[in-house]
């Protein structure tokens, strides 16, 4: 791993200038490194993060990968790391003009990386110089206690897809958020009626000396104070009482653990506060992939393009360029769709698409030549890169315009027995189809929370909110077992399941034989029903329970 | 950088500490072929956490999960058809057979590899029946012969070939009215009926051992249980070209409702299909194979079969039919069920009936059945290996 050369490291900076006349906006420092073909190996099962904690996780990766890049050699052409200043990797062997395409997708990546909203928590943090510290401190631990430590960061990584980070971004980017029992509304609501339980006439009194008070600008409350010292004591507790801190599973273990409260137990704390702080950090990355890529690969193409330094080369940028942002016949390239999407985007807002009055024409043809010059679709397209992540972007602009557009289907596939073939045909060319398709493919784990009032008596009580998606039962043993150590006692968890097993059987067999016993065609059609259970961990032997 | 041993062993105290182990070793086959895929052993491990199940709603039977597409077409246009069974492309007849240093060098680290999951099993294990058959005990090899015959051009005439086939056409011409008194002089000779033997490549099998592996591959064996069968295949593959190096031939056979020979291990390993499952099927195409080329005679046979115990032969009378035929000439038969979570306690076919049959029983040295869960590790899959060879 070597720094570039000053020459593609001069190149680089002539692209930092014509991307920032272009309205990109990024840190002056970056650094590029020119990696191996093992080092990439060895990187990659660390998020690409060379400081990152050891775990022999990454080794198993790393094997792997190496037996993976044996049989099948590839290369990607770079990699990008959010960390201050950014870091990017590169295979060796790359000629000028090709270098400059992959300056300018890398300065994309960049751009969005520090100034998507999504990322605001990582703005401040430099995560080399972090992963680094982190990295001694769990070589110290294991030092000191050899496998357990492996363990700790076995099952805290068990848990670290239920991080919190929508509610963490929430509390940097709007402090608080939720609104607060007003010292008014609790005097009145609570204190009076529920605390001192006053006769009504007294109840009466005190609104009337209230609306006085407003109108005089009198301060109502320092009599208040006056005859119920106590007062702002029990408003202090109820506001904490009423809005406890939103905590997702692994802070709530921190905070609450019986087993992690000994003294003996303390430094496992700080093993899951690592695991659950470089989660936080990939988060927005793993819920911005199509824009991120999108992103970046329209403006290779658009800075590439208007580049004196293209010329001679123009064959083969489309080459490469067409490798990376074809839309395949069958198949889905977030990449190109997020490229594309993000020019239609432009477009629709050049021709000032997005309006009330747009909406409202029916005719096709009206529709198709609207345009009222508009042309602010560049910056609104800065705008979108601020303020959306993959789920708002594709659920608020993939639009039928753009389906008809590209062409674009919902590819099936389906059985064909009499040629003993797979089928693949155009199941839709409806947007609200392709869009779920769409989504469907995003990042998203499931919603599972800590039931405060059933948490009690040594339990800890998981809530899944179910989405009509169940867990993987696979996995829910050894995950359980995981959690179960780290909060020292019984932990259940309630999330649902299929009743009618028949129609998830992945069985085929009556497809082919109608005869066999089995399930009926009827089975076949009813749709999926749910029902709740609980899972029930207690000294590492999983029960299920109905509800 | 720490090594797959060391690994596995730091893995082995997982136990004492009262969890799971949690490596697996996985493979990547390399296609290559004939016969050349390199086996890739590598470890393979997975973070458990709560994730959601791909369960599509409504979906319907036969149908795989829909994904994006471009292009023209209207709905409901059939855009494309793949083959569910892959074909075997590869004509026997191309390229030219394995010349001594062709391309040796690089290979010999990662089939390095390979040997070492073998190493591990070597220490265990012993080809069980082993019979001093046949002379010759070294490489497979092909030889070319003049065996072919083949019409109008060719290296060596066959004579005696040809001298029937112009009597033969000159019969249907009315050239030899009486057969006493043959006149060869009005013979007319069309150079089709020249016959002429020409040379061909042949496959010559001298080792002493013959494997068959045998493996269900029909709808119902998706996921976990395909995996474990494969898992227990590639170490008994692995193990066998460690231990017997070349002495010992491997046949593979894929099979649903009818059974096929698929040429190397690459192709046994990663065809998927979705059909129903006959079982007998496949031994019967053993079977065949065996007489046909007579393999019986210089061979110690050994049958593998991987199955999840489905079968729409319930009672198993064919297939019991082709096992007690089978059990005429091998050294082992070893039959594993892989059962599927969902069977929970109950038996599945193919173990009830050949439990009642009593063939385990009758002939307890040449049969061995293995029945395992689908997610069973590693230490379970090379005990089941044991009890097959045992």
């Amino acid at each position: 791993m070597e720094l570039v050369n000053q020459h593609v490291k001069g190149i680089m900076e002539e692209c930092k200038i014509r991307a920032r006349d272009a309205g990109l906006r990024f840190d002056d420092e970056t650094l590029e490194y020119i990696v191996t073909n093992r080092d990439l190996i060895e990187l990659s099962p660390k998020v690409m993060i060379p400081t990152l904690y050891d775990y022999w996780v990454h080794d198993v990766r790393v094997l792997s990968g190496k037996g993976m890049y044996e049989a099948y050699p590839s290369n990607p052409f770079e990699t990008v790391i959010n960390t201050r200043p950014a870091i990017s990797y590169y295979n060796d062997n790359n000629p000028d003009w090709l270098n400059v395409m992959i300056f300018y997708h890398v300065l994309g990546h960049i751009d969005f990386f520090q100034n998507n909203l999504f990322y605001k928590n990582t703005w401040d943090i430099d995560l080399a110089g972090q992963a680094l510290a982190d990295k001694r401190m769990i070589a110290r631990l294991r030092s000191e206690k050899g496998r357990w430590l492996d363990y700790v960061i076995e099952f805290a990584r068990g848990m670290d897809n239920l991080v919190g980070f929508h509610k963490d971004l929430n509390r940097t980017v709007s402090d608080g958020g939720r609104k607060k029992l007003s010292r008014t509304d609790f005097y009145f609501d609570v204190f009076l009626q529920k605390i001192r339980s006053v006769p009504q006439h007294q109840y009466v009194k005190e609104i009337s000396r209230y609306n006085q008070c407003q109108k005089d600008n009198g301060d109502f409350f320092t009599k208040v104070t006056g005859k119920y010292p106590e007062f702002d004591e029990l408003y202090r507790k109820e506001i904490e009482a009423k809005t406890p801190p939103q905590m997702d599973i692994m802070e709530y273990i921190i905070r609450y653990s019986p087993f992690l409260r000994r003294e003996e137990n303390e430094w496992m704390k700080s093993v899951i506060h690592i695991v659950r702080s470089t989660s936080l950090y990939f988060q927005p990355q793993m819920r911005t992939k199509t824009m991120n890529e999108g992103w970046a690969s329209y403006w290779h193409e658009k800075l590439f393009m208007a580049d004196d330094r293209i010329s001679g080369h123009e064959a083969d940028y489309a080459k490469v360029n067409a490798s990376v942002t074809a839309m395949p016949r069958v198949g889905l390239n977030p990449y190109a769709l997020g490229m594309r999407l993000l020019e239609h985007i432009q477009e629709m807002e050049d021709k000032g698409k997005y309006s009330f009055e747009y909406y409202l024409l029916n005719d096709a043809v009206q529709k198709k030549s609207y345009n009222q010059h508009k042309n602010t679709g560049q910056s609104f397209i800065f705008t979108v890169r601020e303020n959306m992540n993959d789920f708002t972007f594709i659920n608020s602009f993939l639009d039928q315009e753009f389906v008809d557009r590209h062409n674009l289907f919902v590819a099936g596939k389906r059985i064909n027995s009499q040629n003993m073939t797979w089928q693949y045909y155009i199941k839709s060319k409806k947007v609200q189809d392709y869009k779920q398709m769409v989504i469907n493919t995003l990042y998203h784990p499931p919603d599972i929370r800590i039931d405060g009032e059933k948490t009690k008596d040594g339990v800890l009580y998981l809530d899944h909110r179910f989405e009509n998606k169940p867990l993987k039962q696979d996995f829910i043993e050894n995950t359980m077992i995981g959690i179960e150590f780290l909060w020292g006692g019984p932990v259940h968890l309630e999330t649902s399941e299929p009743t009618n097993k028949a129609n998830i059987d992945p069985r085929y067999t009556n497809f082919w034989d109608p005869s066999a016993p089995g399930a009926s065609p009827e089975a076949a059609i009813s749709p999926i029903e749910w029902k709740r259970v609980r899972y029930v961990i207690k000294d590492r032997k999983l029960h299920k329970q109905e509800l | 950088m720490i090594t797959l041993d060391e690994l596995l062993e730091k893995d082995k105290k997982r136990e004492q500490d009262g969890f799971k182990r949690k490596i697996r070793i996985g493979r990547i086959v390399k296609p290559g072929s004939k016969g050349k895929e390199k086996i890739i052993v590598v470890p393979t491990t997975v973070e458990e956490k709560f994730v959601h199940d791909d369960i599509i709603e409504d979906q319907e039977q036969g149908e795989a999960e829909p994904t994006g597409g471009t292009g023209d077409g209207q709905e409901g246009d059939v855009i494309g058809e793949q083959p569910i069974r892959p074909e075997d492309g590869e004509g026997e007849g191309e390229g030219d057979g394995e010349g001594p240093g062709e391309g040796k060098g690089g290979e010999h680290e990662i089939e390095a590899n390979a040997y070492e999951l073998g190493k591990v099993l070597s220490q265990d294990f012993e080809l069980p029946n082993l019979k001093d058959k046949g002379k010759k005990k070294v490489l497979a090899r092909y030889v070319y012969d003049l065996t072919d015959k083949n019409k109008g051009v060719g290296q060596v005439l066959d004579k005696k070939a040809t001298l029937k086939k112009i009597v033969e056409t000159n019969i249907s011409l009315g050239n030899i009215p009486d057969v006493s008194t043959i006149d060869t002089t009005r013979f007319i000779v069309s150079p089709r009926d020249l016959i002429y033997r020409i040379l061909s490549r042949e496959k010559e099998y001298e080792s002493q051992a013959l494997v068959f592996f045998l493996r269900d591959y029909s709808g119902s064996m998706g996921g976990k249980v395909t995996q474990t069968v494969v898992s227990q295949h590639v170490m008994l593959y692995s193990w066998l070209v460690y231990q017997y190096e070349k002495q010992v031939e491997t046949r593979f056979i894929l099979h649903d409702t009818e059974a096929r020979e698929v040429s190397d291990f690459h192709k046994y390993y990663s065809y998927k299909v979705a059909g129903g499952t006959k079982v007998f099927t496949a031994f019967k195409l053993v079977n065949d194979i065996v007489e046909k080329e007579s393999l019986a005679r210089d061979y110690n046979i050994y049958v593998f079969h991987g199955t999840d115990g489905d079968d729409w032969d319930k009672d198993g009378k064919q297939t019991l039919a082709e096992i007690e035929k089978m059990l005429t000439y091998t050294a082992r038969i070893g039959i594993t069920i892989v059962a599927h979570s969902y069977v929970g306690s109950k038996q599945t076919e193919v173990e009830k009936y050949i439990q009642s049959s009593g063939i385990l029983t009758k002939h307890n040295h040449l049969i061995k059945l293995d029945v395992m869960a689908e997610n069973v590790d590693d230490t379970r899959i090379i005990q089941g290996i044991k009890t097959l060879i045992s």
